[in-house]
């Protein structure tokens, strides 16, 4: 099959690998018709991740068609349209049995920190990720949902990861009716976490970024206030001047370890790797933040350590709180919103890409060029069909 | 408390730099206003916000509580999966005994960068030796990948690999100048072995 391969920091090109096999009596084998490149895929393909292998296979965002099932598989059959939760997890152990899906226990030998991802290093458990024709699915009957017919694939390919983890983001921040929240980063994650904070009653939403296309598009798409942080002076001291002085009730980090605005991060964590990347968010958030507030983290740190202010965390009695999403306990709940008309996943997708082109597509959106928002990858069979169509596959 | 009312809450400074320096003074010796914070936007002018406060009702959010026994969307009391048969190598964290039921199969350890692997799951997940040592196994691991191309015949594109199409679609301007750059520093790079050169 045509796959997504990983060649070193900045270099990857799709290339022809064997089939995934059924493994494991609870594996399912998909045909991925959509898949998606996120930007924690960027930390991989910057070489910050430990353990990331040449040959590996990215891609956590993917949809597809059940191809082939192991013996135990009862739920799932061969040409269901699923959408597959980025999380691998068991549904057994003492997590999964309280819904951190994201933090399963019994699916990554080589971490206990870390959960189970499709396609994000050995660190992450050793598992080829989507961004191919096929994929191995562990647990079909747990984690894959069955996509409803009313939901365009465009859609449910953004509620695998993007649209669950803004969400997430906006609900740890505990957002009470009036709060104002601050949500650092306009990418996808940023721009679901600003949409979802009205859900939850939000009285003000103020989104910070460098990139003019993403403050505009966000503004416009999550009727929110934009702040671009080249232009201010201080991030903290901008934040407060907009907040009567307090600091904003909840903020959110929806950028991680790849951050720019801080050359001494940048330097130390980037370049040098002497941090688990660059920790300017988690600086601007703790020191934007009114005391007693709230700050909520789901942009991805390395499993080493970054330089916070953590005396000043203490002292303001900040509440942090954070986590890789459990996609599958807000599936359900984010297709009544989108069912509802409150949230239109696909109209942040910018760039539609043939699988062919993956260095390009990595290079256009880790660059950001052409205005790329959210690009997705279209496998060469995307398009064939073996069960009747439906509204997704056959509508372009 | 006539001229303390300063601050208004409707009022939002724009992303203008030069404005943050207005704000430097007239403030000064004014009082934070904690009680401007009460003057929050009501819901009627927030109206116009698709699906504003649906999510309102604090019990009724999808993730709280956050740890929820027993859980809604998968089997209760489920049973441990079957373990997966292990037919390759696979480094397994020392911070649990034995290995995960199910586990990923992809890319053995293999080679210079496999002996630094394996060496580095010797530390714990909590010694800092063991992420160095994995790091520094993925940067050999690139050169063994070069090394593996070329024994097969293949010699990488490795300008294409990093995206030079889109590069010089969507970036003209950025491509000339790294161009450039590359240009000058391989020039300054013969100037001076050169000179070298004549010395000797
Ligand atoms: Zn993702
Ligand atoms: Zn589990």
């Amino acid at each position: 099959m045509l796959a997504m391969n990983y060649r070193g920091p900045y270099r990857v090109r799709a290339q022809y690998k064997s089939d995934p096999t059924i493994e494991h009596p609870g594996d399912a084998i998909i045909r991925v018709t959509r898949s998606c490149i996120c930007g924690s895929d960027l930390h991989l393909y910057h070489g910050m991740v430990p353990d990331t292998r040449v040959g590996h296979t990215f891609g956590h965002e993917f949809i597809g068609i059940i191809e082939d099932v192991g013996s135990e598989v009862t739920t799932l059959k061969v040409g269901d349209r699923v959408l597959v939760p980025f999380n691998i997890f068991c549904g057994s152990c003492f997590f999964c049995q309280k819904e951190l899906y994201g933090n399963c226990h019994n699916a990554n030998p080589q971490s206990t920190a870390v959960g189970s991802i499709y396609g994000y290093s050995h660190t992450a458990g050793g598992y080829d990720g989507g961004q191919a024709e096929y994929v191995r699915v562990p647990m079909a009957d747990v984690a894959p949902i069955k996509i409803p017919d009313d939901i365009h694939d465009d859609d449910a390919v953004l509620l695998t990861d993007a649209l669950p983890t803004g969400y997430q983001a906006a609900e740890m921040g505990d957002i009470e009716e009036g709060d104002t929240v601050v949500v650092f980063g306009a990418g996808p994650v940023g721009i679901f976490a600003a949409k979802s904070a009205w859900l939850f009653g939000a009285g003000r939403v103020i989104v910070v970024d460098e990139l003019d296309y993403r403050l505009e598009f966000v503004k416009n798409y999550a009727q929110c206030e934009v702040v671009n942080f080249k232009e201010v002076g201080d991030m903290a001291l901008h934040i407060k001047k907009m907040t009567d002085w307090l600091g904003a009730d909840v903020c959110i980090d929806a950028v991680g370890c790849d951050a720019a605005g801080s050359v001494a991060q940048t330097v130390t964590g980037r370049l040098m790797k002497m941090q688990a990347g660059a920790a300017t968010v988690l600086h601007w958030c703790i020191n934007s933040v009114r005391k007693g507030g709230n700050v909520s983290i789901v942009g991805v740190y390395g499993p080493t350590f970054n330089a916070v202010p953590i005396g000043n965390a203490l002292n303001k009695g900040i509440t942090m709180r954070m986590n890789q999403a459990s996609v599958k306990r807000h599936v359900p709940r984010l297709i009544e919103h989108i069912r509802a008309g409150h949230i239109d996943p696909k109209a942040i997708i910018t760039h539609r890409i043939p699988l062919e082109e993956v260095a390009d597509a990595y290079h256009i959106f880790s660059s950001k060029l052409d205005n790329c928002i959210k690009p997705i990858l279209i496998p060469p069979r995307a398009y064939e069909t073996t069960r009747p169509v439906t509204n997704s596959v056959s509508e372009e | 408390m006539d001229n303390r009312t300063i601050v208004k809450t409707d009022y939002y400074p724009d992303n203008n730099a030069e404005q943050d320096q207005d704000y430097a003074h007239p403030t000064m010796n004014v009082p934070v206003q904690p009680e401007a914070r009460q003057h929050r936007r009501t819901r009627e002018s927030l109206t116009h916000i698709k699906g504003w406060g649906a999510d309102l009702d604090r019990k009724n959010r999808p993730g709280v509580p956050m740890e929820r026994t027993p859980p809604r969307y998968t089997p209760a009391n489920m049973p441990t999966p079957p373990a997966q048969h292990q037919h390759v190598e696979v480094l397994v964290s020392n911070e649990r005994p034995g290995i995960t039921p199910l586990h990923g199969t992809v890319q053995p350890p293999s080679g210079l960068s496999g002996m630094m692997r394996r060496a580095a799951f010797k530390y714990t997940e909590n010694d800092l030796r063991h992420w160095l040592m994995l790091l520094g196994a993925d940067r050999v691991n690139v050169v063994e990948g070069i090394v593996e191309d070329l024994a097969h015949g293949h010699v990488p594109n490795i300008l294409g690999e990093m995206g030079i199409k889109s590069e010089w679609e969507h970036n003209k301007a950025g491509l000339a100048k790294k161009v450039a750059i590359a240009g000058v520093l391989a020039g300054a790079a013969y100037y001076l072995l050169k000179r070298r050169d004549e010395r000797y």
